[in-house]
């Protein structure tokens, strides 16, 4: 990836506050067309609210965030998603009384119909389990069919850019594994773009072209997945106690 | 994947309180049921009873067996004796019933013994409070009452046993097939009553209007409540709007009859359901619900006010009645009866008005079904489950809310209207918060979001509210003293608690996908394989 092309997205002095409580001190994150970009730091570093800012929910109180050329800054969120950006929200919140099929059809909302089953097959390609399972209540799946679900969901909606919140959340080890391999096929055999927010450092680096740790509202330090796997401060203060 | 097996008939797993209820009922009563156990099986259904029993009579001795009358000279003591007697034995029987046939399953000899021994009781009891004359008639009366109340309670256990099975398997077919049947009868049910109850007919089709007006109401609401979640204390704010427009503009405007003030009553009601909607759209739950209840309350006040306007609590009389394309409904030259050459009858105006009404709840419905299968009608059933999901789909909750709002506040304007024309006379005591009440009890009993279960809902608390009034034969029962109609409420109020505690989620909790996957190919079992293993 070579950083003279335009960012696909682009957060530039991002700040965000939660009343008078700072989250986010002045964040700038670019992710490239194409790239897996992924944010790694702990509970309560201010991950998902960068993420949340994206979306327009709750608002940066300074700074720019461009998307494919647009200020999003101050669009109402469901402005920003129809311009191509889907996301899996952290907590994966699909519907839990809709059964699989009607949570896959509220992700195409936005898409003209005639995708549709196309769109449904592609999904049903990708995670097998969801076509078993299609009749089913969501609120009836296990964690890592509702993951995929919520995956699932935001590409009906066939977006450029994919925000992905805590994938592996609460999920086993080998459901994790299989969740990033499919993240990394979309990635190589569709271009399409992924902005990652985890916890799972391990993987998440593994899986990235580039990666940031945030601490604290703020990027503390930035390169490639590689590069970060490999630095010191990272394998201590992220990777120890075998993340794998 | 570790936690979840291939079980592709439990499609309705029951959730939340009902799993904790099944529990409950299961656990405590396991040991005392079991053959072989220490003590006679019968004895702690007895004691159970018993303690029941004793109960109810010292808490019922000061309600039912002394009562205060004021007299001449001061308070006058009377005892009824046979009542508090009778309402012992009511649950004393009755806890030994349920003991036996539910809580603790026990042998059939068992079963039949009570059974029979409730049904001897309470044959007893017709007997000694009937007259000399009519003892063969009490005796009949009695075992018929009895094995009813036996044969409810059998086939409540034999029910719940078969809860999962029934509610995954049975009832969406049971569902179709019991809309249809009620949509058949609906369709001929004045020529029903008429042909089969001539003397009473006007009684029956004026119930049936007002079932019918509970069940567009309750479709309107089953809007907002039901599918978008919006739990709306003042729906009866857009009744009255639209029975205030009707009746305004029309006694305003001579040109102006039902069928123009029809779709402006519904557009206006619309238009009040946006003005609600704004303020509210940032409210959830709870505070949803007071705004809302405060917004029905400002409605009837200001109509209560505003005098020279709507007329205050004298209210509008001199509504119209609504016209078949220009024929009025009355005695004589061109009247309907007149122009089709049929003698005149009064009944022919309350069919019409049946017709009237029922269309508009079809109409209703068959609304609400399309918009269900639309993405309006997704993102409102969405919205329901979670909001912020929504807005991350890019959906426009503002948009979504403001629209449920106003499509059940339209709803909620045709009947106002057709309310206004078949009283031809309204006052802001109509649409009182008890109103919005019962109109909210429908739709939670029938089970938010379905349609029969409205349909079944209000037939049971409109006709049945209806069927209390006629509750004479219970003076056989509890002595002639007894005056059912005081207690029509109170039974009205535990049949209630009776059905959130047999079904907590409404009698029609399972909900029917609006959407299928229609495989194109077939899918090779090298794809299928996939998904194991893991």
């Amino acid at each position: 990836m070579t950083a003279d092309t335009a960012p696909l997205l682009s957060v530039s002095g991002v700040e965000t506050y939660y009343g008078n409580i700072v989250a986010l001190r002045g964040v700038d994150i670019d992710v490239q067309p194409g790239e897996i970009v992924t944010l790694i730091g702990a509970n309560g570093a201010g991950k998902s609210t960068l993420m949340m800012t994206i979306c327009g929910n709750p608002r940066a109180r300074a700074g720019r965030i461009v998307y494919d050329g647009t200020d999003i800054t101050r669009m109402p969120t469901h402005e920003i998603m129809r311009l191509g950006i889907a996301q899996s929200p952290e907590g994966r919140r699909i519907f839990p009384r809709m059964t699989v099929m009607e949570n896959l059809q509220m992700g195409a909302q936005l898409v003209d119909d005639k995708h549709f089953d196309d769109d449904v097959r592609r999904v049903f390609d990708l995670f097998p389990r969801l076509k078993e399972r299609q009749v089913q209540r969501g609120g009836t799946l296990s964690g890592g069919e509702q993951q995929m679900l919520a995956i699932g969901r935001a590409l009906m909606s066939r977006p450029k850019l994919l925000l992905l919140d805590e994938p592996s959340l609460g999920l086993a080890p080998l459901i994790v594994r299989q969740i990033f391999e499919i993240i990394g096929e979309l990635n190589r055999n569709e271009g399409l773009t992924v902005f990652l927010v985890e916890q799972n450092a391990f993987h998440a680096l593994k899986l990235a072209h580039r990666g940031h740790v945030m601490v604290n509202g703020a990027i503390t330090m930035s390169g490639t997945g590689q590069e970060l796997l490999k630095r010191e401060e990272v394998r201590a203060a992220y990777l120890e106690g075998g993340a794998h | 994947m570790t936690s979840t097996d291939n079980q592709p008939a439990n499609l309705n797993r029951p959730e939340g309180a009902q799993v904790k209820r099944e529990e409950r009922l299961a656990a405590p009563n396991r040991p005392t049921g079991r053959p072989g156990s220490s003590a006679h099986p019968l004895a702690a259904a007895l004691k159970d009873s018993v303690i029941a029993a004793l109960l109810v009579a010292v808490l019922g001795f000061f309600f039912f067996a002394i009562r205060t009358e004021i007299a001449p000279g001061g308070l006058d003591v009377t005892t009824r004796w046979m009542l508090w007697i009778v309402s012992i034995l009511v649950v004393f029987f009755g806890r030994l019933l349920i003991q036996v046939f539910i809580l603790d399953e026990q042998s059939r000899g068992l079963k039949i013994a009570v059974s029979a021994a409730l049904v001897a009781a309470l044959t007893a009891i017709f007997v000694i409070n009937s007259s000399p004359g009519d003892r063969i008639g009490s005796v009949i009366f009695g075992v018929l009452i009895g094995l009813a109340a036996v044969g409810l309670v059998a086939a409540f256990a034999h029910f719940r046993g078969n809860e999962k099975a029934a509610s995954s398997i049975a009832v969406p077919g049971l569902g179709k097939w019991l809309g249809r049947a009620l949509f058949v009868f609906a369709l001929v049910l004045p020529f029903f009553f008429t042909y089969f109850f001539p003397a009473r007919d006007r009684q029956f089709i004026d119930l049936a209007i007002l079932i019918m007006t509970y069940i567009m109401l309750g479709w309107g609401l089953n809007i907002v409540v039901g599918l978008a979640g919006l739990l709306d204390l003042g729906y009866v704010a857009f009744y009255a709007v639209g029975a205030y427009s009707f009746a305004l503009l029309s006694t305003h405007y001579e040109f102006i009859g039902f069928w123009v003030a029809l779709p402006l009553a519904g557009i206006l009601a619309a238009f009040w359901g946006v003005i609600l909607g704004f303020p509210v759209l940032r409210l959830r739950g709870d505070y949803l619900a007071i705004v809302t209840l405060a917004f029905g309350e400002i409605i009837r006040v200001v109509l209560l006010n505003w005098y020279q306007f709507t007329g205050g609590p004298d209210g509008i009389s001199g509504i119209p009645k609504p016209t078949l394309f220009g024929l009025e409904f009355k005695r004589g030259e061109g009247g309907f009866a007149d122009f089709f050459g049929m003698d005149y009858d009064s009944i022919q105006r309350f069919i019409f008005l049946y017709y009237i009404i029922f269309v508009l709840a079809i109409l209703t419905n068959i609304i609400t079904m399309r918009l269900r299968k639309m993405p309006i009608g997704r993102a409102w059933e969405a919205l329901r489950e979670d909001e912020i999901a929504c807005r991350s789909l890019g959906i426009n909750t503002t948009n979504t809310k403001l629209t449920a709002f106003a499509t059940g506040a339209m709803f909620g304007g045709f009947a106002g209207s057709f309310f206004a024309t078949r009283q031809g006379f309204i006052s802001p005591e109509s649409f009182t918060f008890l109103e919005s009440a019962i109109i909210l009890a429908i739709v939670v009993l029938g089970g938010l979001g379905s349609q029969i279960g409205v349909v079944i809902a209000s037939v049971a608390m409109i006709g049945g509210i209806e069927l209390l009034r006629n509750l004479d034969f219970l003076q056989a029962v509890f002595g002639t003293g007894f005056d059912p109609t005081q207690y029509r409420m109170l039974i009205f109020g535990l049949a209630m608690v009776l059905i959130m505690v047999w079904k907590p989620r409404g009698l029609v909790s399972s909900r029917e996908p609006s959407a299928v996957y229609k495989e194109k190919k077939t899918i090779g079992a090298d794809m299928v394989a996939q998904g194991e293993g893991h």
